[in-house]
Formats: C-alpha cells, sequence, structure tokens
C-alpha cells in the first residue's frame, strides 16, 4: 500500500475528555498517516458520513465512561447498514471482561490506556491490514 | 517588623481554637505550630497558609466525589461515606445530566447512570438527598453548563424538607469557562454562560451567604494534560475573569469575592504541586488587593479543594495507585488544602468500587492523624526549595496573565474569551499533553507498571460495573415524573424562564426554581434557555 492510511477520530455523543484522542491524532500524523479529526460531539452519522466522504481506512473511537458496549454495537451496526467495510478502532477505559465480547461484537482493535505510540500505529496498520487481506 | 508580625500572628493563633488533641511528635516531642519567617500563615499575601493555626484548627475537609446509577444507588453511597467519616458530601453526575440533557435523549443511550448519577427532575433530587439533613451537611455539587438548573433542584429540595435556602451550604463548580478550555462540557457560547454564572453569583450573595456559586477549577485542566504552571496560571486568570465579570454585573468585589474557592490537581511531581499551592495563593491576594481593589481580607483568601490525579493513575498494577494517591494528598496536605478527594486506585479501570473508595478515605485518614504533619502549619516554608519553586510558579504563571491581559487589551474576562475562541488555551494544553506523552514512549519518563516495572500485573480485580437496569429506571422514573405533572403549568414556568432570559439584567435564578417546583425537566429547561442563548460548537484542533 503506497498511499497513507487515513483515519476518521471522533468522540461519540456527550463525553468531552479528548485528551488521549487528541494525543492518538498526533501519534498517527507523526507515524504518516492521515488524520480526519471530527473531535467532540459526534453521531453516528456525522463519523459515518465522514468515513464515506473522506475514502477513510479505519475508523478510530475514544472512550471512557463506560458507554463502549452500547456505543460500539450503535456504530458497527451503522457501518453495516450503511455497507461500509471500515474496520472500528476504540480507545478508552475498558474493561479486560468487555474485551473478548467487543472484538466478537466486531471492533477491530482495542487500545488502553498507557498504550505506546508504536503500539497504537501497529494496532491501526494491522487493523487497516487485515480488512483488505 | 518581623517582631510585630509575630506578635500580630500569635495573638491570631491564640484567638482561635484548636483541636483538642496533643502536638507533639510521636516519641512525645512538643512542637511549635509555625517555624520560619514572616509573613506567617493567615498574613497577607497568604504564602504560607490562609489561617494563623491551620490544622491544629481543623483538619481539611474529607470530601469525597460519589455518583453512580440511581439517584437511590448514590444516596446509599454518601450515607456509607458520612457513616465512615466522611464530613462533606460530592456529587459527580452522569454525562447526559452534565451536559443538560434527559435520560431519554438520543445520545444518552448507554450514558445513563455510568460514570456518575442521573438526574433529570426535581423527584431524582429529592431522592438523592433522602433522609440526609442539608441544613447539616456541606453538599459540593461538581456541574457547570447546567449549574443553575441543579442548584435550583438543590434548593427546592432543601427548601421542600424544611431547610431555608439560606442554610443551605456548600458549593457548585459552575465554571464555565475551564470547559471550553479543557473539560469540554459546555452547552451555551461564552458570554451567555458568563451571564448565567454572574446570575448564581447575584442570587447568592443575596440570598445564601453560606454558599459557594463558582469553584474555579484547575484540576479538568491539569488532567487535559496541562503543566503545573499552565493550571495554575489559567486557573487564576479564569478566577479575575469572573472577578471582573461579577463587577460589571454591578456586584462589590468584597460582596462577592469571598464566597470563590478554587479547585486544584494534586499530581505526582511533589514539590512542584507544593510550590503550585503557595504561588495561588500569594499570586491570588496580591491580585485581588492591587488589580481588583479588594479590602477585605476574605476576599483575597484562596480557599481550595485538592483531588489526587486521575491522570497519573495507571491501568497497569492498579493496586500501587494507592502509593500514588497517599503521595499526592500529602503534597496537598503540606500545600494547605482546604479540602481534599483522594482517588481510587481502580479509577483507571472504572468508577470506584466501595472497597477502592474506603481505601482512599483512610488514606487521607493516615495522613490527619497518624503522620503528625498537621501538627505545623505550612512546615516546608522556608525550605529553600520550595520558597525558588513557589517563586517560579508565580514566575511562569505571571508571564501567562501578561499575554492574556494583552489578548484582552487589559481585560483579562476578555483576554480569556480571546484565548478561548481562538483554541489557544485548548492547544496549549494539548502541546503539553504530547510532550508528556512523548517523553514516557522515549522512556525519558518513567510511570511504573506502564513503561518499567512492569511485573506483577494481577489484573484488575473486582470494578463496579453500572447495570443497563439504570437506564430503563431512570427513564420509566422520568415518564411517570412528566405524565403526573401539570404540564401547563411546566409550560408557563418555561416560558417565564425564557422571559427572564432575554433580559440581561433579569436574574434567572427565581425562573428556574419555579421551572424545578413545576418538574419541568433538566433537558426542557436547558432547551428553553438554548432558544435565546444558543448552542456552542468548538471549532476542532489536533
Amino acid at each position: 500500500m503506497s498511499s497513507p492510511i487515513r483515519i476518521v477520530l471522533a468522540k461519540l455523543g456527550f463525553d468531552g475528555h479528548d485528551r488521549g484522542l487528541k494525543v492518538v491524532a498526533r501519534m498517527l500524523r507523526d507515524a504518516g498517516m492521515e488524520v480526519i479529526y471530527l473531535g467532540l460531539r459526534q453521531t453516528t452519522d456525522t463519523i459515518i458520513a465522514a468515513a464515506e466522504q473522506e475514502d477513510a481506512d479505519a475508523i478510530g473511537i475514544s472512550m471512557l465512561n463506560g458507554g463502549h458496549m452500547a456505543l460500539s454495537r450503535k456504530i458497527i451496526d451503522a457501518l453495516a447498514a450503511a455497507g461500509m467495510d471500515v474496520p472500528l478502532i476504540i480507545g478508552g477505559i475498558v474493561p479486560e471482561a468487555d474485551r473478548e465480547p467487543l472484538r466478537e461484537m466486531g471492533v477491530a482493535a482495542i487500545l488502553g490506556p498507557g498504550a505506546s505510540d508504536t503500539e497504537v500505529a501497529e494496532a491501526v496498520r494491522s487493523a487497516v491490514g487485515s480488512r483488505s487481506a | 517588623m518581623t517582631d510585630d508580625a509575630r506578635i500580630t500572628w500569635q495573638q491570631a493563633h491564640d484567638a482561635g481554637e484548636l483541636r483538642d488533641v496533643p502536638f507533639e511528635t510521636m516519641s512525645g516531642v512538643p512542637v511549635d505550630p509555625v517555624y520560619g519567617d514572616a509573613p506567617y500563615p493567615g498574613q497577607y499575601p497568604y504564602t504560607r497558609g490562609i489561617y494563623p493555626s491551620m490544622y491544629r484548627s481543623r483538619l481539611w475537609t474529607m470530601r469525597m466525589f460519589a455518583g453512580f446509577g440511581t439517584a437511590e444507588d448514590t444516596n446509599a453511597r454518601f450515607k456509607e461515606l458520612l457513616r465512615s467519616g466522611g464530613t462533606g458530601l460530592s456529587t459527580a453526575f452522569d454525562m447526559p445530566t452534565l451536559m443538560g440533557r434527559d435520560s431519554d435523549h438520543d445520545w444518552s443511550l448507554g450514558e445513563v447512570g455510568k460514570a456518575g448519577v442521573a438526574i433529570d427532575t426535581l423527584v431524582d433530587m429529592r431522592a438523592l438527598f433522602a433522609d440526609i439533613d442539608l441544613g447539616g451537611v456541606s453538599t459540593s455539587m461538581t456541574i457547570n453548563g447546567p449549574a443553575n438548573v441543579i442548584m435550583a433542584m438543590y434548593i427546592a429540595v432543601g427548601e421542600a424538607g424544611g431547610v431555608e435556602r439560606a442554610r443551605l451550604s456548600g458549593t457548585i463548580q459552575n465554571d464555565i469557562l475551564k470547559e471550553y478550555q479543557a473539560q469540554k462540557e459546555y452547552i451555551f457560547p461564552p458570554r451567555p454562560s458568563m451571564r448565567l454564572v454572574t446570575d448564581l453569583m447575584r442570587f447568592t450573595a443575596a440570598e445564601m451567604p453560606q454558599w459557594h456559586p463558582v469553584s474555579i477549577s484547575g484540576y479538568h485542566i491539569r488532567e487535559a494534560g496541562s503543566t503545573a504552571a499552565q493550571e495554575l496560571a489559567f486557573t487564576l486568570a479564569n478566577g479575575f475573569a469572573y472577578v471582573e465579570a461579577a463587577v460589571a454585573a454591578g456586584l462589590d468585589v468584597d460582596v462577592f469575592a469571598p464566597r470563590l474557592s478554587f479547585f486544584f490537581n494534586a499530581h505526582i511531581d511533589f514539590f512542584e504541586e507544593i510550590g503550585k499551592y503557595r504561588a495561588a495563593r500569594r499570586i491570588w491576594a496580591r491580585w485581588m488587593k492591587e488589580r481588583y481593589g479588594a479590602r477585605s481580607e476574605k476576599s483575597m483568601l484562596c480557599r481550595f479543594h485538592t483531588q489526587t490525579a486521575g491522570v497519573s493513575l495507571t491501568a497497569q498494577q492498579p493496586e500501587i495507585n494507592i502509593a500514588r494517591v497517599a503521595i499526592q494528598a500529602l503534597a496537598g496536605v503540606l500545600g494547605g488544602t482546604q479540602s481534599l478527594h483522594t482517588d481510587s486506585y481502580d479509577e483507571a479501570l472504572a468508577l470506584p468500587s466501595e472497597d477502592a473508595a474506603r481505601i482512599a478515605l483512610r488514606t487521607q485518614q493516615i495522613i490527619a492523624h497518624e503522620t503528625g504533619v498537621t501538627n505545623v502549619a505550612d512546615p516546608l516554608g522556608g525550605s529553600e526549595y520550595v520558597e525558588w519553586m513557589t517563586d517560579e510558579m508565580e514566575r511562569q504563571a505571571e508571564e501567562i496573565f501578561a499575554q492574556l491581559d494583552e489578548r484582552g487589551n487589559g481585560s483579562i474576562l476578555e483576554g480569556v474569551y480571546h484565548g478561548i475562541n481562538a483554541g489557544w488555551f485548548q492547544g496549549e494544553i494539548a502541546d503539553s499533553a504530547y510532550r508528556f506523552e512523548r517523553e514516557i514512549n522515549a522512556g525519558r519518563r518513567i510511570v511504573v507498571g506502564v513503561n518499567a516495572f512492569t511485573d506483577g500485573d494481577s489484573g484488575e480485580g473486582n470494578i463496579l460495573r453500572i447495570s443497563d437496569e439504570v437506564e430503563e429506571i431512570q427513564l420509566k422514573r422520568l415518564a411517570e415524573v412528566k405524565l403526573a405533572r401539570d404540564g401547563g403549568a411546566a409550560q408557563s414556568a418555561l416560558d417565564a424562564l425564557i422571559a427572564a432570559a432575554r433580559e440581561a439584567d433579569v436574574n434567572t435564578m427565581p425562573a428556574m426554581i419555579d421551572a424545578v417546583n413545576a418538574h419541568a425537566t433538566e433537558g426542557e429547561i436547558v432547551a428553553a434557555l438554548e432558544s435565546v442563548f444558543g448552542t456552542y460548537v468548538e471549532t476542532e484542533r489536533i
């Protein structure tokens, strides 16, 4: 793949904790990716529209408040409804016990607190790679 | 001069009541209430503390932040905290409540009762404080965008229980400026938000002498990634902005300033934090006196609450967070805090479990009752390093004030508005956060358990999980309230609030209290205000 990976980054709904998302945005940009930073208060519609318009290779959503199960389900359903095969990566505070159910739901990668810049970039690359495989 | 200061200090110290405990080391050696040079604690510019005898008279308030699930769940946690020696309540609201939306809003799905307690109507608020004597506790409520709505509900609950508003004591955060800068829980644009803040300041100045209408908060600025000096400077600049706004709204500085309080972070760099608190007191006193013409000593006192740094807690080896919290809490105490929340060790994983919250409170009790650090006010004052650090914090903060003053052409308030609109604060904070992260990634900064000493991670143990049932219960209750209320009365109360909001010089608080008493929901009240004030949308920048 010669063109850089394009990733949409957003937070869904009310949660305003954007420190992690901004750090990840800069990490990915520094890793050579093109970051479409939507930021706060996005909806499944705005995220999917952006991913479609920007021809994104991946979507990254940051979550902190314990709503990750319901919110991940919502966006995965919306992606399916739009017929889009774009991997969803979630970052934030996700308890260990929820990780497997999230993967089964179709979440491509889960990044927790303390993930390093290389881990973050690698997770995105491999999520994008597994799709085109 | 110094002798005079000592005599004045001694008189002030002797005039106060002391706790009935021996002020001696554990080996039985008596210790003085203060050591070192003037100005002493309780003397301008209060670098060494705002009271002459500090913790000898009164320990800090051990105020543990709690809130989850339904109002009944949180009410039970409140009672548990009061039983186990907590001396004040502190309320965490869920995301929809913080954003001024009801539990049945589209975006509320998955968020109801998750990160705090869900409050939609007066019925929820009544359940939250059921069987707690509001005349006998002080309550802190952490909410900003819709602060006045929640304040109105608290007043209504108190009055329905026979506690008149003048007797209610506590703090509502209501610090909207840092929302645009850091925490991002804004609703209306900055200027109308500021009008709501000044409405509450005017209202409490007239009717609620024991209430703190704004808690100017650096905590979230720091959590969002700022440095210690940025936390200090942005917070105090916001404080100056509220002072300028209140004065412009016609309030006398000495009428409202004594009710302002602050909220700082206690991060892990021990001496930097202590220098930060000492500098905060000195700067606030000087600016209040010299720039804002305060005459009352009470206007010059920087009273503050401290919370240990949630962001410093690691998901890896979570139990080692107990040590981090203890060190951070000690910095807050040595820095002279008036109240303290200690984080629970499991907070990088979830909301605090009951056991973890108990350990966090016990940590404060160990500092208060075992370590002896409460015997002497400002015990680190006079250390060349601590004094240098204090000066250095002040110097960096003054540089930032000068920049904001210039942005605002001589008005800090305008400078802060300008900085928000230009994304300046947000950018400064994001730059600092990224620099910190890069240092960790490059191994230049060690975080134990994360990039060093990683053996021994035993997983997360029992964490608190909020069942999705909470959402069902809450939705059902909201629907019942809407059905049972007099819909016409709720609508007229909302119309009256809109009319009040349209008139810049009318205080919206009385209409707000009427609206909550008519069982208008939080979301309806906020929507009514949005119809006048508009909704803020941030220009996003990485």
